[in-house]
């Protein structure tokens, strides 16, 4: 028999727009000891299912209109409140996305993790802190008769997802439900919380509900995956058949979605457009500390028409490199040659004139648009500053901006939080594209986004780069992506290069264990 | 998610987040209702010359204080002298100061506040250090000072009271400029080519508006106070002239006798208050977008 067993789900949630069917008679079954995929792009209703399963959801606007949720015979959603919550926690425990808000930064994890056992069981605190260091020790936090005593904040994201992790499993629950637990998290990192899970799974035999929108993520681990879209199921198999002979149009249109394969080599002449040499930006740490080398001697060049990959973990400075190519941080030493021009020793007009020519796309669409600036705003400011359109024509440019990014042109007076995320990145690149740059810096603009929307995001990319003629430097985390869309790519690891050649050697003979490891923190890689 | 795109042509008319505000603000009932008063009570304000009943110093001692009636519909205070006119003219001082002194606090503290947040570093050091230095100096002290240096002048005590009420504006704005900053449609704005001084009144400022209109009604009326403060001391407004928090504070003296002294003037102070608030509420919410649109 099943460990959860749903059946006909229906969660309505009510606004004043209307009611939305958020989820749609969903069923689906978790077995002990395996993990179950639930896949779906935000607002599919993946997330607001298992929720409303442990009572987790606002009711008001929610509420479950119908069906059942059999957990070890019991029907979760005829549980009342007091029920729950012993289940919560005890049987079924959950793993949430964001580690960094998921902690209470003002106690030890020590102490956040007893509090569940505490909460549910007669033990003592001495018992139950040292089930907490044995439980440290299990997913793989090293130290753990001292790190019990730290804060969160001391610790990294991959390391307090561990700290999540071991908090879940601390009661010994039956079912797991992990929400998008690896999301926030590096490549590297991700790889490893996936083995992790997938090992302590098996070990404690518990039954795992695995919430992605990312197809991807959950190919090496899931034991069957459930696909949903907009609040209904639309296939489900085990993982060989949704992944070999999946039927359903939108399974397939996720499944094309994962990037793969390189494009083809783009037109880029031999000279030089930008060259960085000796590039140091460090921050200084106040005087009695070492300044942080987040960018530390580092030296390329980007060919002009070429798309440039930058690859790395987070703190490897990939991010810093970009911002000090549009000096939006201070350069420590070093040049930056654009077009033959110091970019480092500019001021004023000639900056200012420098900054039309070189523009940025950042990687959170949703703070990188002022809130209160309408579409038409947002793209006007950079035309009529750079004297690109005058107050007249100004309309007739923004149109033509939305046009070319993708954009309805009724959406002209909207303001950014009436976009989806897919929708704002492209207001964020014509905005970016408004200056008629000649080079562009995309600093991880897909990594906030959906994987179907990802993959919109990038064709667009790439079919603007053409038609703009633009250089491009593409900073990411996300090897998959890199090998999408750059020519050539640059591997750094803690400020410094550690690899760099055409994408596809570089994929095929990686050169450096460093960019081996990447490599094989991919994850699906099999499926590229 | 599907990213229609729809036909040609159907463009909205042009908007600006004034306009768009605007549309929202008159279907806030409490709000509008504020503004009609305030405006009502300017305009009264500023009639006052033509449609007082009676002069401001006009005084009948044998009359004396008497409540309301035909001849005096709010009664006279214990000088004879005519409750309403005295309303009127005292509105026509509070707030002028209510209003002048809170816009010259709104704009020192606006602008230092922005320019302090935005800067950061050492200027953020230097001048915030001088906005604790002000407020550590005893108020009272610098008005002084100021009337015994430049003689008593009516314009001279709401540019004093401005001075010192814009401290607080200060550094609310540079508090949400320092959380603004760090969002990157600032470092877009900045990689676009904007000035510093476009950056600030186009980006920042219009998105640290909800706290800051919400603390320039609070304001207002905190000035109005002082004012009666100052002028109960000699400071400020001298009889015959008059002002709202004048007026309150001698009802107050005589409230068991001639309650009405008290109770008409408050009125009409408590009454602007509410107006104020009513419409700060519904400016702050008109302002921001993510409210209820179209």
């Amino acid at each position: 028999m099943a460990l959860l067993s749903v059946n006909g789900l229906k969660v309505d949630f009510t606004t004043r727009n209307g009611v939305t069917h958020a989820v749609d008679d969903v069923s689906f079954s978790v077995e002990k000891g395996e993990i179950t995929a639930i896949i779906g792009e935000s607002g599919s209703g993946k997330s607001v299912a298992c929720y409303s399963l442990l009572g987790l959801l606002p009711m008001p606007p929610a509420s479950i209109e119908g069906g059942s949720a059999e957990f070890e015979g019991r029907d979760l959603l005829r549980m009342s409140e007091a029920e729950l919550r012993q289940v919560r926690g005890r049987d079924i425990a959950m793993i949430f996305q964001d580690p960094m808000t998921c902690l209470n930064p003002y106690m030890t994890i020590g102490n956040q993790l007893v509090e569940p056992l505490l909460c549910h069981r007669r033990i003592s605190r001495e018992e139950a802190r040292q089930r907490a260091i044995e439980l440290l020790d299990e997913v793989g936090l090293r130290d753990p008769q001292t790190t019990i005593d730290q804060y969160p904040h001391q610790f990294s994201g991959g390391m307090r997802q561990r700290v999540m992790i071991a908090m879940a499993l601390i009661n010994e629950p039956k079912l797991l439900i992990a929400d998008e637990p690896t999301t926030a998290l590096d490549v590297t990192i991700q790889a490893q919380i996936l083995r992790l899970l997938a090992d302590l799974q098996k070990r404690r035999d518990v039954g795992v509900i695995f919430i992605s929108h990312d197809l991807a993520v959950v190919a090496d681990i899931a034991d069957s995956i459930v696909v949903m879209e907009q609040g209904r199921v639309v296939e489900r198999g085990d993982r060989q058949a949704i992944f070999e002979r999946a039927e359903h149009p939108y399974t397939r249109k996720l499944l094309a979605a994962i990037p793969g394969g390189s494009k083809a080599p783009s037109a880029s002449t031999g000279e030089d457009l930008v060259q960085v040499r000796n590039l140091c930006t460090w921050f200084s740490q106040g005087k009695h500390h070492e300044s942080v080398k987040a960018v530390d001697d580092v030296s390329f060049g980007i060919r002009r028409g070429e798309i440039l990959g930058l690859v790395g973990e987070s703190g490897s400075g990939k991010s810093t490199i970009g911002r000090s190519l549009l000096r939006l941080v201070p350069v420590t030493s070093g040049e930056v040659l654009f077009d033959g021009v110091d970019v480092t020793a500019l001021e004023g007009k000639a900056l200012k004139q420098m900054r039309r020519r070189m523009q940025m796309i950042f990687q959170d669409p949703y703070a990188s648009l002022n809130p209160r600036m309408t579409v038409f705003d947002t793209l006007a400011e950079p035309l009529l500053l750079h004297g690109i359109e005058s107050r007249k024509s100004v309309e007739q440019g923004v149109l033509k901006l939305m046009d070319d990014v993708g954009l309805a042109r009724a959406f002209i007076r909207k303001y950014p939080h009436e976009f989806s995320g897919g929708q704002r990145q492209r207001i964020a690149i014509g905005r970016a594209l408004a200056t008629r740059p000649e080079f562009v810096i995309a600093d991880e603009p897909v990594s906030a986004l959906d994987v179907t929307i990802q993959a919109q995001i990038l064709e667009l990319m790439l079919a603007l780069g053409q038609e703009y003629g633009l250089t491009m430097l593409f900073v990411s985390h996300d090897l998959a992506v890199v090998r999408h869309i750059a020519d050539r790519i640059i591997v750094l690891y803690k400020g410094r290069i550690v690899e760099e050649g055409l994408a596809e050697q570089l994929f095929e003979h990686p050169k450096e264990d460093y960019t081996r490891q990447l490599l094989e923190s991919i994850p699906g890689r099999q499926l590229l | 998610m599907n990213e229609p795109i729809l036909a040609v042509g159907s463009v909205e008319q042009g908007t600006s987040l004034w306009k768009d505000a605007w549309i929202r603000l008159r279907r806030n009932r409490l709000a509008l209702f504020g503004l009609v008063l305030l405006v009502s009570f300017v305009i009264l304000a500023l009639l006052t010359p033509w449609i007082a009943p009676y002069a401001y110093d006009d005084q009948n001692l044998d009359l004396g204080a008497s409540p309301p009636s035909a001849a005096h519909w709010l009664g006279t205070d214990i000088f004879g002298r005519d409750l309403l006119t005295q309303i009127l003219y005292g509105g026509r001082i509070s707030l002028a100061v209510g209003f002048v002194a809170t816009s010259v606090a709104l704009l020192i503290g606006v602008t230092w506040g922005a320019v302090a947040g935005y800067v950061g570093g050492r200027v953020d050091a230097v001048m915030m250090r001088l906005v604790d230095i002000l407020y550590a100096l005893p108020f009272m002290i610098f008005i002084v000072l100021l009337m015994v240096v430049f003689g008593r002048n009516l314009l001279l005590l709401f540019l004093a009271i401005g001075a010192v009420e814009w401290l607080t504006m200060a550094r609310i704005m540079r508090g949400q400029v320092q959380t603004l900053r760090q969002q990157e449609f600032v470092e877009a704005a900045i990689s676009l080519g904007l000035s510093p001084v476009t950056i600030i009144w186009r980006h920042l400022v219009p998105n640290a508006l909800g706290p800051i209109i919400v603390y320039t009604t609070l304001t207002i009326p905190s000035v109005m106070l002082l004012e009666a403060f100052l002028s109960f001391l000699g400071l400020g407004v001298q009889p015959p002239q008059t002002s709202w928090g004048l007026l309150i504070s001698y009802g107050a003296e005589t409230m068991e006798e001639y309650p009405w002294l008290l109770i008409f003037p408050g009125m009409a102070l408590t009454l602007t208050l509410f107006a104020l608030n009513f419409l700060g509420d519904g400016l702050r919410d008109a302002l921001d977008v993510r409210g209820s649109t179209d």
